[in-house]
């Protein structure tokens, strides 16, 4: 793929490979690349060390601490980050919140929440899906009604990631019930904390807790928490969502979850030599190869794209990246467990094992479960038939 | 050829599906999985009294006389309902196998109490190093005083937690494969759940006191024909499963409205719920084939016929299970809503006794199905 680079861009990604490589804790580093997820306080803490050397939030505006990148920088930016197994910076705060609030927030809110935001001190979630609201998001009912000084808030949020380490949650609400759905939906950013906010785990089919709900009770949100004007919410959001435009993609995130299937195909065995050089596993790994390559390409043109002519109206390429990167990100939590074989099936919260027994293979704890649980990556940030739909309209012209 | 269900089959299959449907209904089963021993007792009991337990050995020794086939049919209401219990692991191994390899003294003093559901098997094959192959085994027989001892480490024995008695596969000191029966007192184990809530372990014997399976000391041939039956019956189970996945996505399809409409009215949900229409009838349709082979005396048609049935529904029951999830959003995605359960039941079936790569090799370097002109 370097062939793809200039000289410059080759030299910018290996400059953030030695800082990443010198700067975030090696042990934390080692644990990610084993497959193990990084806790709250690692990613708090890598957060931090990249905030402080300008690295946390290179896409916002420089004054708040973004770099004046090009897209692809900032594309070998994130992809760095996979490669080197550093946590990436909260994706709702670093991708989706800050962003608003630097284009469409009051001064105060922007001299309020972006230095904090940047620097992980508040953790945000993103409260746009309802119940009743997944796909036909506009179709949200959460209410938030003006009284004096206060929005009064109530209803329900669900699949809120990781609401159980968050701090705060921007919402969309419904501040206007009598329009055209898109026309009554306001940007609000709420503290959790608040009386009346209550947050309850959903259990994943991987064991894991990783979503919630959130019901908000007569909730009193302080009005200048409103982020921009009211009823223009839908635009922040169509902003928010199309801000990422090539992370969705998570070529980085596929490529490492290659090279470790790659290593761990080295060390396995199947029918007397490495499972690396078996035929038909090896065919499906080149094939998996030929594919992200693919995809990364894709990327790089929208990139290239984008530097040219800046970021334009929504392109359907963008829906081509989402659905082939998380197709390709699932199917290589499939060829992992394929490595592990056998050893892949029994359910373990711990790699120790009693005493004599032998140690289990790497992969043997998160093959399966990360399999099962990333089924998920075709559902979220707009479904793959929502993306074949837009698709198909760009190019159908129906 | 018989391609359908007799009426005694049909009335076995509706008898499980019955009770299963009272008895097994998705929260009743949460609350057993997150619970020991991970399974009921008392359904274990009720299976015994229908002579589930004991249907395919002898009537002799407190079985029903019935074949592999009527296997099949239980396992696939089984698959239905997700079935916790560890009737493979007991029954469709552990019993088989001593049915098939022990001595008349070792079936009279095991298989009725496994008939009555007072005693519970397992299998212990797979092992870490030997990946799929069913040859290749690091575990060891040593004759020792006149008795045996195995030693070794198995992996992902169903129903190694509990078992009461173990049937080990080992390497005899002739190089034969042997079936030796171990007491649960004599293991170690490491207990745990699979990725699809059935309970296993892993287990670890040292010089472990053993009595070998029969007077014959070369057991593969027993050995082989019951993995085809068990990887037949496994190809119904996930039939059983793979139907439950449509028929909940189907549903789903008609009641989940977005956009102003049920989700079934876009044309390309339709489709894709009819495209896992045709996985399931292709799956049935192999799962159907391995249970006639089972009853046919060519050992190598058998053999192929089964695992090409397990191919089949391998890929049949990744597609569905995969779609099924999809096409319920966020919802498929959680522990409390039954689907996932069943995509991960198939998951692991398919990697029970092989995976797809290995099934595909052996159905392959054995001449496929299709002979050339
Ligand atoms: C693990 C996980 C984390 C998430 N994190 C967050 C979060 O932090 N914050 C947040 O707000 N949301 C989050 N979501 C919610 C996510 O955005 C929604 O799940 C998604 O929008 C789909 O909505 P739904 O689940 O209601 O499915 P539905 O919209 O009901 O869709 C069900 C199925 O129908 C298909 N479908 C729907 N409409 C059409 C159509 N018109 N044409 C064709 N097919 C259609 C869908 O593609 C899907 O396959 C998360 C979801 C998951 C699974």
């Amino acid at each position: 793929m370097d062939i793809a680079l200039s000289k410059e861009d080759r030299a910018f990604a290996e400059k953030l490979r030695g800082f990443f490589a010198e700067e975030v804790p090696a042990d934390i580093r080692a644990r990610l690349a084993r497959g193990e997820h990084p806790t709250k306080d690692e990613v708090v803490t890598c957060q931090r060390i990249l905030n402080a050397h300008g690295l946390a939030v290179p896409h916002w505006p420089v004054e708040w601490g973004g770099q004046n990148w090009t897209p692809l920088q900032r594309h070998l930016w994130s992809e760095e980050i996979a490669l080197a197994h550093v946590p990436m910076p909260i994706s709702f705060n670093t991708a989706m919140v800050g962003p608003v609030i630097a284009n469409f927030g009051t001064d105060a809110q922007k001299q309020r929440f972006l230095p904090p935001t940047a620097n992980a001190d508040i953790w945000w979630c993103q409260g746009f899906s309802e119940p009743n609201a997944g796909s036909d998001l506009a179709a949200l009912k959460t209410s938030a009604v003006r009284d004096g000084a206060h929005y009064v808030v109530n209803g329900q949020k669900i699949w809120t990631t990781l609401a159980q380490y968050a701090d705060w949650i921007f919402c969309l609400v419904r501040t206007d019930p009598t329009v055209k759905k898109q026309q009554g939906i306001s940007f609000l950013l709420v503290d959790l904390s608040a009386p009346g906010v209550t947050v309850r785990p959903i259990r994943l089919i991987d064991g894991s807790h990783e979503v919630n709900e959130v019901f908000f009770d007569n909730v009193r949100v302080p009005a200048d928490q409103l982020v921009g004007e009211e009823n223009r919410g839908w635009d922040y959001a169509k902003f928010l969502l199309g801000n990422e435009r090539t992370g969705v993609a998570g070529v980085g995130l596929i490529k490492t979850r290659i090279a470790r299937i790659k290593r761990l195909a080295g060390q396995a065995a199947a029918h007397g030599r490495p499972l690396v050089d078996d035929p038909l596993f090896r065919a499906r790994l080149t094939r998996l190869e030929v594919e992200t390559t693919a995809l990364e390409m894709s990327v790089l043109r929208v990139l290239a794209r984008e530097g040219r002519v800046g970021p334009g109206k929504p392109d359907p390429v963008s829906s081509v990246l989402k659905i082939k990167g998380s197709e390709l990100q699932q199917e290589a939590t499939e060829l992992l467990v394929h490595v592990l074989g056998p050893a892949a099936l029994a359910y373990r919260e711990t790699a120790d094992m009693p005493d004599r027994f032998a140690p289990l293979p790497e992969g043997a704890l998160d093959a399966l479960p990360t399999y099962f649980n990333w089924r998920k990556a075709s559902i979220y940030s707009g479904s793959n038939e929502i993306q074949r739909g837009i698709i198909a309209k760009a190019i159908l012209k129906f | 050829m018989e391609l359908e269900y007799t009426d005694e089959q049909r009335l076995l299959s509706d008898t499980i599906d019955d009770l299963l449907e009272k008895q097994y209904d998705p929260n009743t089963r949460l609350r057993l999985l997150d619970r020991e021993p991970g399974w009921s007792r008392e359904l274990w009991a009720r299976y015994a009294e229908l002579g589930l337990l004991g249907l395919p050995f002898d009537e002799a020794y407190g079985g029903a006389g019935r074949g592999p086939a009527e296997l099949a049919v239980v396992l696939e209401s089984f698959g239905r309902a997700l079935v916790l219990e560890p009737y493979v692991a007991s029954v469709v191994l552990g019993a088989q196998l001593v049915a098939r390899a022990g001595s008349p003294e070792q079936k009279a003093a095991i298989l009725p109490r496994v008939a009555a559901g007072d005693l519970l098997l397992a299998f212990a094959h797979t092992e870490a190093a030997a990946r799929w192959s069913s040859t290749d085994l690091g575990t060891v027989a040593v004759r020792v005083d006149g008795g045996w001892t195995v030693t070794g480490q198995k992996i992902a024995v169903l129903g190694g937690d509990s078992a009461d008695k173990v049937v080990v596969s080992a390497k005899t000191p002739d190089g034969e494969i042997g079936l030796f029966l171990v007491e649960g007192a004599a293991l170690r184990r490491a207990p745990y759940a699979f990725q699809d809530g059935l309970r296993g372990a892993d287990l670890l014997l040292r010089s472990a006191p053993a009595e070998p399976l029969g007077s014959t000391l070369a057991a593969a041939d027993a050995m082989a024909s019951v993995l085809d039956s068990a990887i037949a019956v496994l190809c119904a189970e996930a039939v059983g499963a793979m139907e439950r996945m449509l028929w909940l996505t189907v549903e789903y399809l008609k009641t989940r409205v977005q956009f102003g409409q049920p989700l079934g009215a876009n044309q390309a949900l339709q489709h894709r719920a009819a495209d896992m229409f045709v996985a399931l009838e292709q799956a049935r349709s192999m799962a159907l084939l391995a249970r006639l082979a089972l009853g046919g005396d060519d050992v190598g048609e058998r053999r192929r016929t089964v695992r090409a049935a397990k191919i089949q529904v391998d890929l049949s029951a990744r597609h569905i299970g995969q779609e099924a999830v999809q096409l319920h959003g966020g919802i498929g995605m959680t522990w409390e809503y039954p689907v996932g359960h069943y995509l991960k039941r198939t998951a692991v079936i398919a990697r029970t006794f092989g995976d797809l790569d290995e099934l595909l090799e052996s159905v392959g370097t054995e001449g496929g199905l299709i002979s050339a002109s």
